[in-house]
């Protein structure tokens, strides 16, 4: 502990801390908390039984009421400890509640019937974590079918805008053409029309090209974002044009330059965009909201948001599906933060 | 079409260090490689045909049709909608009504009173959308700027804390809405916070005021990292000897700040400003999934009233969801060319 104090409060001069640094400190533990903890929140709360789930104030950690299965019982019983009487301290099983009263029997001894005032006992509890709620998932509620949805409309999306978009980019970067300009500027206004003022155009040319509730409706039109032409096209203007005319040289065509130099030499950018892409595929909701109206095309997104409407008490499964939606998401950013990062801020986010 | 893609592929994959990598290569290789030598053959007659230049044409065509089909087409077809009435969707059994739908959405005895207005719902949106927007974007630029400052400054595991301000970005908007949702729901840790310190609980989702209180805060949450590296990015790029002359002179840090970091920084500021401002107009998935738009309309805002207007509700009032649009659309392209005049300018500068 002292060690690590002793770590954060060293500076870079090895100066004593300044009252600004403590503020600086003070400031940033503070976004480390405001930050983290609704996430390890939810979390926590996924592995909490609907019942604890009810429990308020709630307890930081999911806990679970002891049970026990006893000779001629065909449930599980429920585990008390009695507080007083004169079973005081003992742990007993409870057969059946009868208003204040509680019948319950002796592990020990499951033939004696006792009667015991509900004042006197405290159910029996133990740190259990309720993975019941994440196979009920795939059970009762069809979540492998979402996750498929978002996963094949993620997957699809990303692979044609990443073919379309360098495609575009290699023409705009390496071929003087006419009407080049006028191209460019074409791709500079489709960025002033988000899909969100367009909706109703957008519905009409999905639904007469038959996509309206299928997954495609939802790939097709969402390929068609410029940010990706732009990263793209900074990036092949890097490339020197004399690679391109030596390969000329050597007789390969314009396809192969675009597939065996251009493609392999834009990886960076390439890879910058791919996650950009697969992010925002995997989070879209408004426009799947819109096409994919039949429950068996839902994405998670759209199962999450239906089913906190529909299922109010249900916490448990809801809770785990958050948590479960969110992961891939987790898992890209903790090992790609680095590029995350700079794509974001290179492209303006979207 | 069988091909040999060098030895990493078509020996069995090796399970670990650095030959993984290159078999997974060798994997993508060997399934991209024969589509593209099939597509090669289609490109090399073209290219025999319209000559090298003009090829370029064949590279632009399926990026085209998917913007023509998906982003210019809308635009033209925004206005044919704007300007018809009916619930029916195909343009051909839709009547002209002219600027009736525009007139239904203006029609107001005063415009600061939604309540005095034919169509008091885009009212209250257009209204919660500009409180909002004012609110959100004040308190989040406020905030980024800080966040900025402060991990701009010689501290320890700074990669740690940006990666800690940045990753509600990443999550998806109904994750983010469920979340929060699920703390401040009546008999949620929050409140049971509340009444442990005697302040005593809310149930704030139910009081239109808290809830539409509530939507600025999570969006705020949601996307200030963003911003923030951003603005740490500006800041980075000022001259340390700028600092360091400053220091000579001994002028005191808030003279530091207010003389020379905000100054330079002004352009970056005014870059994430007109973002923020482009993003926040078209605020509705979190708050969507967070309030549902209410209690009653005070989370209403504009994205989410076409939505309703046009697909939620019956009948489907296309001309009127279109309408609005196009008047959206006209504020986003006045924001969007002052962004690329602002990002030409700082690029020329």
């Amino acid at each position: 502990m002292s060690r690590t104090l002793a770590f954060l409060t060293a500076t870079r001069g090895g100066a004593r801390l300044h009252w600004t640094d403590w503020a600086s400190y003070g400031y940033l533990f503070l976004g480390v908390f405001l930050m983290f903890f609704p996430v390890v929140w939810l979390v926590l709360s996924s592995f909490k039984t609907e019942a604890d789930l009810q429990r308020y104030p709630p307890t930081f950690l999911p806990y679970q009421q002891q049970t026990i299965t006893l000779d001629g019982y065909a449930d599980p019983l429920p585990l008390f400890e009695i507080t007083g009487g004169e079973h005081e301290g003992k742990i007993l099983a409870q057969l059946r509640r009868v208003g204040l009263r509680a019948q319950m029997v002796d592990p020990a001894d499951p033939e004696t019937r006792l009667t015991i005032d509900i004042g006197d006992r405290v159910p029996v509890e133990r740190f259990t974590l309720a993975t019941e709620n994440y196979s009920d998932l795939f059970g009762r509620f069809n979540f492998l079918l979402y996750f498929w949805n978002s996963t094949f409309i993620t997957v699809t999306a990303t692979l044609i805008m990443l073919l379309t978009n360098s495609m575009a980019a290699f023409a705009l970067s390496k071929y003087q053409f006419r009407g080049r300009t006028v191209v460019l500027l074409l791709v500079i206004g489709t960025l002033m029309i988000p899909q969100t003022v367009v909706l109703v155009p957008l519905f009409l040319i999905v639904t007469e090209l038959g996509m309206f509730n299928s997954l495609w409706g939802v790939i097709i039109p969402g390929a068609a974002t410029p940010t990706g032409v732009f990263l793209l096209r900074q990036y092949m203007l890097t490339i020197p044009d004399e690679i391109l005319d030596a390969a000329r040289m050597d007789k390969a065509s314009e396809w192969k330059i675009y597939w065996r130099i251009i493609l392999p030499l834009s990886a960076p950018a390439i890879a910058v965009l791919a996650i950009l892409a697969i992010m925002w595929r995997w989070n879209d909701f408004l426009w799947p909201l819109i096409v994919l109206t039949q429950s068996e095309n839902f994405t998670l997104q759209l199962a999450l948001n239906s089913f906190q409407g529909e299922l109010q008490t249900q916490w448990s499964a809801l809770l785990a599906m958050t948590v479960l939606t969110l992961l891939p998401i987790a898992m890209v950013f903790m090992f790609l933060q680095k590029y995350i990062a700079t794509g974001i801020a290179s492209t303006g986010g979207k | 079409m069988t091909e040999t893609t060098g030895q990493g592929a078509s020996a069995p994959a090796p399970t670990h260090g650095r030959d993984s990598g290159a078999s997974r290569d060798g994997l993508v290789l060997r399934v991209v490689s024969p589509l593209m030598r099939l597509v090669e053959i289609p490109m090399l007659g073209l290219q025999r045909l319209l000559g090298i230049n003009r090829l370029a044409w064949v590279f632009l065509l399926p990026n085209l049709v998917l913007f023509g089909l998906f982003a210019f087409l809308p635009v033209i077809l925004n206005i044919a909608y704007a300007t018809t009435g009916g619930d029916n969707v195909l343009l051909a059994d839709r009547p002209y009504v002219g600027a009736r739908n525009f007139v239904t959405l203006t029609d107001c005895a005063s415009y600061l009173d939604p309540n005095s207005c034919r169509e008091d719902k885009f009212w209250r949106a257009v209204w919660n959308t500009t409180w909002f927007v004012t609110l959100q974007v004040g308190i989040m630029v406020g905030f980024s700027l800080l966040t900025a400052i402060v991990l701009n400054r010689e501290i320890r595991a700074r990669g740690f804390f940006r990666a800690v301000f940045f990753f509600p970005v990443l999550l998806s908007p109904v994750v983010v809405a469920l979340i929060w949702k699920w703390i401040l729901q009546r008999e949620g840790v929050l409140n049971a916070f509340l009444d442990w310190t005697g302040i005593g609980g809310y149930n704030w989702l139910v009081d239109a005021d808290w809830a539409f209180g509530w939507s600025v805060f999570l969006s705020v949450w949601a996307h200030m990292g963003f911003y923030t590296l951003i603005l740490l990015a500006g800041l980075q790029a000022i001259p340390r000897d700028v600092y360091e002359a400053a220091t000579m002179d001994r002028a005191s840090p808030w003279r530091v700040f207010r003389r020379i970091t905000l100054p330079l920084l002004s352009p970056t500021m005014l870059v994430v400003l007109v973002l923020a401002l482009i993003k926040g107009v078209q605020t509705f998935d979190e708050v969507y999934a967070f309030t549902g738009g209410g209690p009653g309309t005070a989370t209403t805002f504009i994205i989410q009233y076409i939505y309703e207007e046009g697909f939620a509700g019956a009948p489907r009032l296309f001309g009127l969801a279109a309408a609005a649009s196009l008047m959206v659309a006209g504020v986003l392209v006045v924001l969007t060319l002052v962004q690329l005049w602002l990002n030409r300018r700082s690029a020329d500068g």
